[in-house]
């Protein structure tokens, strides 16, 4: 079996976030980068469908050369090889796009990535890889296992669980419990030294998004306490100032 | 329901973040910062959460052993096809610093199997030994120990009397070995002791040797999560293959010294990376006066001094770990590391715990281990005052020690 699992490259969760450039470009300056955690999830389980079921496991990433470190993390947790697009990441359309055009190539029978990465959270590639290749995509997948040419997964639903079968190959946006996290260790991070890793270019492409500017989620305020007696005090305030009635 | 969020709340107790004042990142290869992100989070996911719960219950986890062979602690430094590492000595050191950011007593149980007895086999060892135990110990299927120190000689190994007989086809070894990490729990011990001519040979010996015992000893206030034990030996046959042939003297357990203080130096600056790490976090949470006690100058000469000695404890260990990849390390340069980041650590903790006030003294925060812990780091491996004379003697050429 052939397993593409797309990796993206974010700041660590708990990363201090800095904006410059008159609020239009992301601080990078003591940000440590990592595997996006879902998509973390994602290769987690590629790892031991590969082990189940033999076959080969490519990572891929599309970015600058800023991610190799990422992509060799990924080698060092156990893809086989790597192979990275060349190109800032500009909109998820473009992301899709170079996805898509390596997929298609590689004809693979899985593949897979997080549900969404956690820097801007759009939660779309994988529904836009799978519309460009005419495959199915299913998200967010929890369980994914493997039978002959079939994959058997349950995905969240609105209220409820979703058990599925679909037949291979097949796009899947994932998140945990799906496998855990792993962490290379010291046997991996040396094979990953001689893993290949292939730069390719990325294809033409018209910009569709461009950031305007970016800014900071307000900060959290004070934690109020009502006594029992000032409900009514609590609901205007629920009302009126957190607008969440 | 982000999930994120759920994977961070079994994590939420340990959230270290490391120290980098002086951006010493630059100088580590991206290999290396991998090596220390993925110890990193090996501590936080097999020794943070249980590590309070067994050093208060003086609980040595045996089943660690297997884990941490898995993740490839043991032997780091050890080439590949005997089934160690084969990394360099800076990776070893990030290794290490991270080990015991966690537990001085995780990073003593794996610096014994990797630098006291993996190494020796692998540098005096004949072929069949090497083959036959360095892969078992890698994988961490087998604990080993390391015996120098008895009963009446500690500082002062030279004049050991654990001696043994050539006994024709085999041979006859008698005497103790104390303070003896591992020992109890150890299916291996390194010993070292004087043949017939009183020249010090290394000698595998193996549990379950008729004569051979390991009591523990108990009632330790430091390293409670590690074992400390006895080696007896009453008229133990050793068989004459289990000699390690490649080197022998004094000079052989002290090479193996060298490797395992260089480890303790990284170790150390982990040890007080989380003193301060929890320190500052708390004090700037802690209100008192109607401001948090980060405000106040006192707190901030406190901290401010304990990221100056960390920052120049990394600074030494980053320089050694390159000799050491040279070659050019010397032992009174290890020396230096190994007592001026010891004592470093003890300072940083104490000053740490003081910030925290009475919460100091609790299990809720690991100062209190930490520093229990270096009470016994600071003595195992050459006391605080013997590498003052190693250095000593570097100096004046003349030795001082007896
Ligand atoms: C938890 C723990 C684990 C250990 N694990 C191991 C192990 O795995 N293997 C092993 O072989 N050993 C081990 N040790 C033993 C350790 O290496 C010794 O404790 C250490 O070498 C000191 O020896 P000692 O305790 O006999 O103290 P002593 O040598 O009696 O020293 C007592 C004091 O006298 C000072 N002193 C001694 N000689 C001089 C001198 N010439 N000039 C000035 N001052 C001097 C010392 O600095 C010290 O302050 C361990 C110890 C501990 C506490």
């Amino acid at each position: 079996m052939k397993i593409l699992v797309c990796i993206t490259h974010v700041p660590d969760t708990t990363s201090r976030i800095q904006f410059t450039d008159n609020n239009t470009k992301f601080d990078k300056t003591g940000v440590q980068f990592v595997i996006g955690p879902y998509d973390d999830y994602a290769l987690a389980r590629a790892v031991e469908l590969r082990d189940q079921t033999g076959g080969k496991l490519t990572v891929l990433n599309v970015g600058e050369a800023e991610t190799d470190p990422t992509l060799r993390k990924a080698l060092a947790i156990g893809a086989d090889e790597a192979i990275r697009i060349n190109a800032y990441p500009k909109d998820s359309y473009f992301v899709a796009q170079q996805i898509a055009r390596v997929a298609q190539e590689g004809a693979y029978d899985l593949i897979l990535m997080g549900r969404e990465s956690s820097d801007y959270n759009g939660g779309m590639v994988h529904g836009m890889v799978g519309e460009m290749m005419g495959l199915p995509s299913i998200s967010p997948v929890m369980r994914l296992d493997i039978e002959g040419n079939t994959a058997k997964l349950s995905r969240e639903i609105e209220g409820g669980k979703e058990e599925l079968e679909v037949s291979l190959p097949l796009v899947a946006g994932c998140q945990e419990p799906i496998a855990e996290w792993k962490i290379p260790n010291m046997r991996g991070i040396m094979s990953a030294r001689s893993k290949p890793l292939t730069v390719k270019e990325a294809d033409a492409y018209d910009v569709h998004a461009s950031i305007v500017s970016y800014a900071l989620p307000p900060a959290k305020g004070a934690v109020k306490l009502f006594d029992k007696d000032q409900m009514e005090e609590l609901v205007k305030l629920l009302k009126n100032e957190a607008n969440v009635l | 329901m982000t999930s994120i969020g759920k994977k961070q709340k079994s994590l939420k107790s340990d959230t270290f973040e490391g120290v980098d004042f002086y951006q010493l990142d630059e100088l580590f290869t991206e290999e290396q910062k991998l090596i220390r992100e993925s110890i990193r989070s090996f501590v936080k996911k097999e020794i943070s959460p249980y590590i309070e719960s067994w050093a208060q219950e003086s609980y040595f986890p045996s089943s660690i052993v297997k884990i941490m062979g898995d993740q490839g602690i043991f032997g780091p430094q050890i080439p590949k096809n005997y089934g160690g590492g084969g990394l360099d000595y800076t990776a070893y050191g990030l290794m290490m610093q991270e080990l015991e950011r966690g537990d001085s007593g995780m990073r003593s149980t794996a610096s014994v199997q990797g630098s006291l007895v993996m190494y020796p086999i692998y540098a005096f060892g004949s072929e069949e030994q090497k083959s036959s135990l360095l892969p078992r110990l890698a994988s961490g299927e087998i604990l080993g120990c390391f015996g120098l120190t008895e009963p009446n000689h500690g500082s002062n190994p030279s004049g050991m009397t654990t001696n043994f007989k050539d006994m024709g086809d085999h041979y006859l070894l008698n005497g103790a070995k104390m303070w003896i990490s591992n020992a109890p729990q150890a299916d291996l011990a390194v010993v070292w002791a004087k043949n017939e001519e009183g020249r010090i040979h290394g000698l595998l010996v193996e549990r379950g040797m008729e004569g051979f015992s390991t009591p523990e000893t108990h009632n330790k206030w430091s390293l409670r999560a590690s074992c400390t034990g006895e080696l007896v030996f009453d008229e133990v046959k050793v068989p004459k293959k289990n000699l390690l042939p490649g080197k022998s003297g004094l000079g052989a357990p002290l090479m193996c010294l060298d490797s395992a203080r260089f480890g303790i130096s990284w170790g150390a600056v982990g040890a007080a990376m989380d003193c301060y790490e929890t320190a500052k976090n708390y004090a700037l949470e802690r209100i008192q006066f109607g401001k948090s006690i980060a405000s106040f100058q006192l707190t901030q000469k406190k901290l401010s001094e304990m990221l100056t000695e960390i920052t120049k404890s990394q600074l030494l260990n980053w320089r050694l770990g390159k000799l050491m990849e040279e070659g050019k390390a010397t032992t009174a340069q290890i020396s230096m590391a190994k007592r001026n980041n010891v004592a470093m650590a003890l300072q940083v903790a104490r000053e740490a715990r003081q910030i925290l006030g009475g919460m100091g003294i609790t299990g809720e925060y690991s100062i209190m281990r930490h520093m229990m812990n270096l009470e016994s780091v600071v003595t195992y491996e050459g006391t605080h005052d013997i590498h003052l004379l190693i250095l000593g003697q570097e100096i004046t050429g003349i030795s001082a020690f007896s």
